[in-house]
């Protein structure tokens, strides 16, 4: 019975937000509407931070936790800067891919 | 009344600006009465600054008053500041009253001209500009009175600018003396990097305790000569004015006779310590200079036929023997001769002026003659104009050239020799201008139809606001003496007063062989006066002998054609190729710049491809490259 007690390691926590990273990488680099690669961007910083809280427990420090809040803050202004471009930019177009936005290009 | 001397350039400028808002209306003869009022005024101050400073012991004479704090730049500071003197004193009281006198003759000599009341604008502004240069504390308050002297010059000699002749006497002149203000500009930085200081009391202080190396006084000295070279029109730099009679004649007699052309001489003795610091051969070539320059200038004036070119050879001729005497030392005789000459060449120059207003602007001297008993009032103070030039005694001009030859025979008898040599060619030339236009035959009525509208012709005498500046003026040339005789030192009257400022560096003949037979000297210099003179009236009224003017002569030596072709040829050549380099090696540097970012822009501009994922991919691979190499770091580590 003792032998099916699985105490996850800290390791495990950094696997799991490694996946979410590269996850949320493939996904900003394959997708071409923009709110699916906002989602993915923020799916990255999660991954982050989780790793952050992990990390953070295993050196039994807070300042992990306390980064995460900055990050979550960050987040929440880049989300509200960034949504309203991407809606301002849906109701001028009907369809929007990211590849079409290229209006500045060189 | 000290407290007032800032009202002394302030009356003159004020009055500018008056004219300058208001001129046009206030129109003729207004314009000139507000002008000539406000150098009056100026002169009324001054003469009471100057009792103030007389009532002072010798040593307290000396005031320095700031009017505000100019440039503060870390360690530089500069202060606008009045420096009241005996020096500056003496120099302003000849400036304004001279001035002064000038523009009421002005008045009448420029009766009718459409731009009378623009005349006075810069009249003005020129005894503004002449006041802060030499008042000023430090060399910047000068060279600004320096600039705006030599603004105005060029301003008055171009003053009827739709002449194509002055238009290019005003630029000659103006070119010219950027050459001296070259010099002037490089001494003052000299003197700022190595004392720290441009205000005369400094520099003069450390020339004075030996705190400034003798190289840099000797620098320095040379350096302001090269600007009174050009200013005060010495060799090789005077060109200019002889061409600068394109005037109309009351600037000619103010600006370039008696006030600016001696900024030079009061530079020089200004510094008068660092003259004196410096190496016993920067006098010398001051001297030199002086001399060649007195003599050469002499020689053209012999072959001249034009009334003013005779005046303005004559001006350099004796600026030259004024740097002679600051050469020598004899910066008493060099001030002393530069009062007495504003006296009497001032004379001659507002007399010459009558002559061409009363012959309606002809200024040929063989076209005159006889003028004597048409022009009474003109003709009586030429000729003592003519007397006080020619250094007979007891006119002014003889006191001030007699001290001046006595302290360079004590100096150097070459030079004493050259110097007799012009005293001679003076007295010759200018009993030559005086036969020419007053006595002899009366040559007007053959040309009388050039002056076709006024139909029988006939010279007639100026009015009487031309003639009362005249009579004062050939007063004081008859007693200006007076100011210094060599009789007794009770007599030393300038001395005594300018002792302050240039004993120090006043060369000491008492003991010499010149001071104990300066009566012998002064015989000397009566006999080669009364020698040209006489040779004169045997050429020119007796006819006994043929008159030598060869064209070299009356060419200047062809020295100006020699200039010219050298400028115009190999010098024009120069400047094309400065021109070459600038459009092609400075300008393309710049270009060149621009061209290199622009095409390196180009070909990285190509990278924006407007294709968000791509730039996602590559921020990616750096941050996996990035990490790699802190990773593989570690291990190599």
């Amino acid at each position: 019975m003792n032998a099916l007690v699985v105490v996850p390691t800290t390791t495990w926590y950094l696997m799991l937000s490694a996946v979410l990273f590269v996850l949320g990488t493939v996904g900003v680099l394959v997708r071409r509407n923009p709110l699916i690669m906002f989602m993915c961007i923020e799916l990255m910083l999660n991954a982050v931070n989780l790793s952050f809280v992990a990390l953070g427990r295993q050196i039994d420090s807070i300042d992990g936790q306390a980064i995460v809040f900055f990050v979550l803050v960050v987040a929440a202004a880049e989300v509200v800067v960034g949504l309203g471009i991407i809606v301002s930019i849906m109701r001028r177009r009907n369809e929007v891919t990211v590849d079409d936005l290229a209006e500045l290009k060189g | 009344m000290i407290d007032f001397a800032w009202l002394l350039p302030a009356f003159p400028l004020v009055g500018a600006l008056i004219l300058i808002l208001v001129g046009r209306r206030l129109g003729e003869p207004g314009a000139g009465w507000l002008a000539s009022l406000m150098t009056i005024a100026s002169f009324a101050v001054t003469v009471g600054v100057y009792f103030d400073l007389l009532s002072r012991p010798a040593e307290e004479r000396h005031e320095v008053i700031t009017l505000f704090s100019w440039i503060p730049v870390g360690s530089l500071t500069i202060d606008a500041a009045l420096l009241i003197d005996p020096l500056s004193v003496t120099m302003a009281l000849f400036i304004t009253g001279i001035g002064a006198l000038i523009h009421l003759y002005a008045i009448g000599y420029m009766h009718g001209d459409p731009k009378f009341s623009r005349f006075f604008i810069y009249l003005n502004l020129f005894v503004f500009s002449m006041l802060m240069l030499v008042l000023g504390e430090n060399l910047l308050v000068t060279f600004l009175g320096w600039e705006g002297v030599g603004a105005c010059s060029y301003f008055l000699i171009s003053f009827w600018h739709t002449r194509n002749s002055a238009a290019v006497a005003g630029k000659k002149a103006f070119v010219t003396n950027r050459i001296g203000d070259f010099g002037v500009m490089t001494a003052m930085f000299l003197a700022f990097s190595t004392i720290g200081s441009v205000s005369y009391d400094a520099i003069n202080e450390a020339a004075h305790s030996g705190t400034m190396a003798q190289v840099t006084s000797t620098a320095i000295a040379l350096l302001l000569f090269v600007g009174a070279m050009g200013k005060s029109a010495q060799l090789p730099l005077y060109l200019w004015l002889p061409d600068a009679m394109e005037g109309p004649t009351p600037v000619s007699a103010l600006i370039h006779a008696a006030t600016m052309v001696t900024s030079g001489v009061f530079l020089m003795t200004r510094m008068s310590p660092v003259l004196h610091a410096a190496n016993e051969w920067a006098p010398m070539t001051i001297a030199i200079v002086g001399a060649a320059t007195a003599l050469f200038a002499a020689t053209i004036a012999v072959a001249q036929n034009d009334i003013k070119k005779v005046l303005a050879y004559s001006t350099v001729s004796q600026l030259g023997y004024m740097f002679l005497a600051v050469g020598s030392g004899a910066y008493v005789a060099a001030i002393f001769h530069m009062v007495t000459h504003a006296f009497f060449k001032a004379l001659l120059f507002l007399g010459s002026g009558s002559v061409i207003h009363g012959m309606h602007h002809e200024q040929d001297m063989r076209k005159m003659g006889a003028l004597r008993a048409l022009m009474p009032v003109t003709a009586f103070t030429f000729i003592i104009g003519w007397l006080a030039i020619a250094g007979v005694p007891p006119f002014a001009g003889f006191w001030s050239k007699d001290e001046i030859l006595l302290y360079v025979y004590a100096n150097n008898r070459a030079l004493y020799a050259i110097g007799l040599v012009t005293a001679l060619l003076t007295a010759y030339y200018m009993t030559r201008q005086v036969i020419m236009v007053f006595f002899g035959e009366a040559k007007w009525q053959d040309h009388s139809a050039e002056h076709g509208a006024h139909g029988d012709f006939k010279p007639h005498e100026s009015p009487g606001i031309m003639l009362f500046p005249l009579v004062v003026l050939a007063v004081l040339s008859t007693i200006g003496g007076a100011m210094q005789l060599p009789f007794s030192k009770n007599l030393h009257f300038l001395e005594h007063w300018l002792a302050p400022v240039v004993e120090e560096a006043e060369a000491h003949i008492s003991d010499t062989w010149a001071y104990n037979n300066k009566y012998l000297l002064m015989g000397v210099a009566i006999i080669v006066a009364a020698a040209g003179i006489a040779l004169a009236i045997t050429v020119y009224s007796r006819r006994k002998l043929p008159a030598i003017e060869p064209r070299v002569l009356e060419q200047a030596w062809f020295y100006d054609a020699a200039a010219a072709k050298i400028v115009g040829g190999p010098g024009y050549k120069a400047f094309e190729g400065v021109a070459w380099a600038d459009a092609h090696v400075v300008d393309g540097a710049v270009n060149g710049t621009a061209t290199l970012v622009r095409t390196s822009a180009t070909a990285l501009r190509k990278s924006q491809g407007g294709f968000v994922r791509a730039y996602a991919a590559i921020i990616a691979l750096g941050s996996i490259a990035v990490l790699a190499w802190f990773v593989f770091r570690g291990i190599v580590g």
